[in-house]
Order: C-alpha cells, then structure tokens, then sequence
C-alpha cells in the first residue's frame, strides 16, 4: 500500500516484504531459498517478484537445505554474479562450514538472518543466539534496529560487500521486525541503480580461463590468510561510515553506520544494545530523564562484526555507568556483547552491568527495562523478566554440588 | 498512541485484522505498526495479534500491554483467555457475538459493545469471517480510523470479489453500530 508524501514513496508493508523489494532492487543474479521461520516471508515474496518477470536476469533456486542454499550462493558469486540468500535460526547453524567458505573466499554474497533463538528446547521466536553463534566466521554482520534500517542497510550491504570483498550478515529480528506492518519508505529504483553499481566480479569461474580457488593453504600462509581477513575487517569499520554517509546524501534519513548515538552526549548512564529493542528502550531512557532528571544514553550497536572498538571507546569514555541489554546468552560466562564492550573500555573506570534479556522471545517490556536501569541491584548479570519460582522448582535436582 | 489488542481463533483473519487497521491509519498519513502475537497459528487456536497507531514515529517493540481498545472475533475466548487484561480506564471491548452480553460481564470503566459479526460476514461473506466486519464497527465506535480509509485498505489487501464483500460487511456493521451508539 503506498503513498506519495513529499517526493518519498511510502508503504505500509510486512518487513518481509519490504526486504525482498528491496533485495530485488539491487538485481541479484541468484537468490537462493529455503525456507525457515521466520525468515520464510522474504524467501516467498522473492520468489513472487522473480515469477512475475519483476526481477530480470535472476535465477530462483530452490534446494534441499540450507548448507545447500549457501553453498549453491558461494557457487554462482565465485562464478561471477551478485547472489543473495536468507536464513535462521538452525538454518544459518546448519550452513556453518559453507559461512566460513563464503568468508574464506572473500565473496562478497549478502544473506539477511531473521533472528530467532536456537533448540532444544524448539522455539521459534526472536533472540540473537543464531548470528552470535558464527560471530567469528569473518563476515561482516550489521543489525537492524527497524525496518526501514533493515531495507536501508540491505542496499548498503551489497555495496559493502562489493567494496571489501567479504560477505555481509543483515540481521533482522525474527517476527518483531519480520513479520511486523509498518510505514516503510521504498527508495526509488533508478537510486538505488545509482548507488549500487553492477557487480564486478574480483574472480570469475572461466571455463576459457581456468582458476582454482579455494585451494588447500599450507601452514606457511594459512595465519596470513587469516590476518589479511581480519585486516581487511578492521579496515571495512571506514568504508562502513562511508557507504552510511553516501547513503544519507542520497536518500536522507539515519541508518547504517556504526551505531546510533541517542542521548549520550554527558549522559551517566549509556544503555548499549543491538537491533530492535532499541526503539523500546529508547522510549524507557527518555520517560526516565523526564520524570527523574537522570542522563541516561543509548548506543545501538549496528555494526557488530567488525566490532568499532575504539569508536565505541571514545562514545562511552565519560559514562559512569555502562548497562548492556543483549538478546544471547554464553551459557557458562554470561553475556557476549558486554564481555566485548568491556574490551573496548579496558581501563577505564566505568561500571559495567549485564543484562541478558527476551532470550527465546520472552516480551521485553518498558516496565522491565525502567525497574531494571533505575533498580539497585548488584547481580552481576541480570536476566530480565526471569520466572524466579519456575527456575527454584526445576533447579533444586541440579546445583548441589553436596549430593556427589 | 492508541492501541489495540486482537483477540480470536487461528482462521478467523486475526493477523489481516491488525494489518487493515494499520493500512486504514497509514492511509490517514498517520504511524501504525500492527503485528501478531507469535504464536505457532493453528486452526481454532486462540490467537492474538496487535496494532498501535500514532501520530508520531512507533518506536516501542513490547507487545500491547494496556489496549485502548480490545477487539474480540470469537466470543468463546472470554472463558478461557484474559481477554480483558490490561485495557484502560474508559477504554472499549468490542466483541463479536450473537446476543448482546455485555451485562453478564463484570468489567468496570470499560465500553462494551455486542455486535453479530458473524452474521453479517454469513450474510455478505457467505463464511464466517469477522475480521473486516468488526473493523466497521471500530470505525463507529472509536473514531481512531475514518470507515472510508477501512473500506480503502480492504480494497487494497483483498482480491477484488472478496474485497467487495468484506467492503459491503464492513460498511453493515459501521451503520448498525453507528445507529445503536446513537440511541
């Protein structure tokens, strides 16, 4: 459904389908579908506008799985075309060794995750268990706070992706974002054919120019191999703000970069956060400067790999108090996030609290999130809308180390 | 912000519910953000789903907490779900149901309103699908979204003979609740 305001094209879509528009919009050669939820609707809406001959020159292909629908995409980008694919959960699991082949050989393929927990137990709902389980597998992975960030940051990726020869993860959170109907601006197709460039291809699978890739690395240059990835990494942080930059000028708005900064200026209190619980928070932080006279910030982290730990230094430096809100758990240390962030605080005398919170798609709500950034407690990771008597009941067979 | 929690039954059209009024908003120029509640949908399981309209940007992601305005598809659900839990003081329940029940429910500070949107959707529709018909009622009843924008978004969503009908059901139940609130 779309209306014209000022010169901007607005729909009030399904992010699902406002993600495939705009996947199509940036003419991928190969989209490769399996389906899973809840990042099927993409896959589907995708597979409308290749039928309808909206999408030209693109080949739908639907295979057995999702170590299949990877390894098909690493395939037709190593043979020259800008190819695409999307997944969750299990799936983005089941795709694990094809995820550090695509990185490995520096295709710059660009896959959207619609975040969603991983089993046992089964459960289909939100939280960022999936995209932190290959967080070290050399793609780059950005995290949408909305779903207009989610259709800036896809046409942003692929010129990313292109640019740095490394492919790129947009995360999206499952159903809160994905299957959510709201106002979204859909840019314009001869913009996004100005900012997105035809592919050109670094390396092209010839068969009257034969190459091998992917060729077995001796130990005298597999480190090196792997140094040049996370150089190149490190670098991409510039050309992140870059594309971020171009793309404002060109489509106005706020989206992509690094991290949005919200409040932080001499705030004491910074909430650090990824994807959409952002928005939530944001409406908790600005209820409580009002009512209390805090200075409380959030920092939404966008650019999770690579991971800007100097840029993020500098944000938060004068911050007394650092609260991280993240949706994935390391079972046996705690929170990921807050373990990096306090890397990139090293030194500085800042307290850091860690919240592990809607793990499995539990609602984070504001009154939640108000106790818990105004509460006193000292826990040092808080798990947020915890069922205390559920956890005392199960827990009573398993933590007494006295009954060995 | 308004906000309105949909309550009914895997088949019933909850989802588009929440999805119309959010076009029906969007094409008034206003933010909506309607989503459903997540569940693994099945046939006659109870179901719900959401949408929050607003003049200004949707930034919040819990669900809807404290509804402005509870619609009910299927009346069976008040027996077993808390179909009323959390709706504001002076807020509205609008539910789908053959006799007016509204006196047998002890629910204080709180508008509600019987309609037969079955019937209607049996009458226009040929099948028992509420969802449309009670968005004319809200339509009556709250003020929120102008009826023309209701019957504009199902135009737009439903495939055209479909359309038609929901659009005539719709448009029954906005006068017939209309001219009840007027007496």
């Amino acid at each position: 459904m779309k209306e014209k305001l000022g010169g901007i094209m607005l729909h009030q879509l399904e992010g699902s389908q406002a993600i495939a528009k705009v996947v199509a919009m940036c003419r991928p050669n190969l989209i490769c579908a399996y389906p899973i939820t809840p990042q099927t609707h993409i896959v589907e809406e995708l597979g409308e506008i290749v039928r309808s001959g909206e999408l030209q020159n693109c080949e739908y292909l639907n295979v057995e799985s999702e170590m299949a629908a990877l390894s098909a995409t690493i395939g037709a980008q190593a043979a020259g075309i800008r190819s695409y694919t999307a997944t969750s959960s299990q799936g983005l699991l089941h795709m694990a060794e094809a995820i550090y082949n695509a990185s490995g050989l520096e295709l710059p393929i660009v896959m959207t995750i619609g975040n969603r927990a991983i089993g046992s137990p089964l459960n289909i709902w939100n939280d960022h268990s999936d995209a932190m389980a290959v967080r070290d597998a050399g793609w780059i992975m950005l995290f949408a706070e909305s779903n207009q960030e989610a259709v800036n940051l896809h046409i942003q990726a692929f010129r990313i992706a292109e640019m740095v020869k490394c492919p790129v993860m947009v995360c999206v959170d499952g159903f809160i974002l994905t299957h959510a109907y709201e106002r979204i601006n859909i840019p314009d197709q001869k913009e996004v054919d100005e900012f997105l460039p035809a592919y050109e291809p670094h390396i092209t699978m010839d068969t009257a120019n034969p190459l091998s890739i992917g060729t077995m690395v001796p130990p005298e240059y597999f480190m090196e191999v792997r140094y040049i990835a996370h150089l190149r990494q490190q670098k991409s942080i510039s050309i992140i703000e870059h594309v971020a930059d171009k793309f404002a000028d060109k489509f106005g708005g706020n989206s992509g970069g690094l991290f949005h900064k919200y409040n932080i200026q001499d705030a004491e209190t910074i909430v650090v956060t990824m994807g959409s619980v952002a928005g939530t928070i944001r409406d908790v932080v600005d209820d409580i400067n009002c009512e209390s006279g805090n200075k409380f910030g959030v920092l939404t982290l966008i650019s999770y790999r690579p991971f800007p730990q100097k840029e993020i230094r500098e944000a938060l430096k004068n911050a007394k108090k650092i609260v991280v809100v993240e949706k994935a758990l390391a079972v046996g240390i705690g929170g990921i996030l807050v373990q990096e962030i306090k890397l990139s605080l090293a030194g500085i005398n800042v307290n850091i609290t860690s919240v592990v919170a809607g793990l499995g798609g539990k609602p984070i709500t504001r009154s939640m999130l108000y106790d818990c950034l105004l509460g006193s407690s000292h826990e040092e990771t808080k798990f947020l809308g915890l069922n205390d008597d559920l956890v005392k009941k199960k827990c009573l067979f398993a933590c007494d180390a006295s009954v060995i | 912000m308004f906000q309105v929690r949909i309550h009914g039954r895997g088949g019933q059209g909850v989802v588009t519910a929440a999805e119309l009024l959010s076009v029906a908003a969007f094409l008034e120029g206003k933010h909506a953000q309607a989503f459903p509640s997540f569940g693994s949908e099945r046939m006659g399981a109870p179901v719900m789903a959401f949408c929050r309209i607003s003049s200004r940007e949707i930034r919040l992601r819990e669900p809807v907490m404290e509804p402005d305005a509870v619609i009910i598809q299927d009346s069976t659900l008040i027996e077993s779900v808390n179909v009323f839990q959390g709706v504001i003081n002076n807020g509205c329940v609008l539910i789908n149901s053959t006799t007016d029940i509204s006196s047998t429910l002890n629910i204080k500070l709180v508008t509600i309103k019987c309609i037969n949107a079955t019937a209607i959707a049996m009458a226009h529709i040929g099948r028992p699908l509420p969802n449309a018909v009670l968005l004319g009622s809200f339509a009556a009843i709250t003020n929120v979204v102008d009826i023309e924008s209701v019957v504009k978004a199902i135009g737009m969503q439903f495939p055209r003979a479909m359309a038609e009908k929901n659009i005539a059901a719709a448009r029954d139940a906005y006068t017939e609740t209309k001219s009840a609130v007027a007496v």
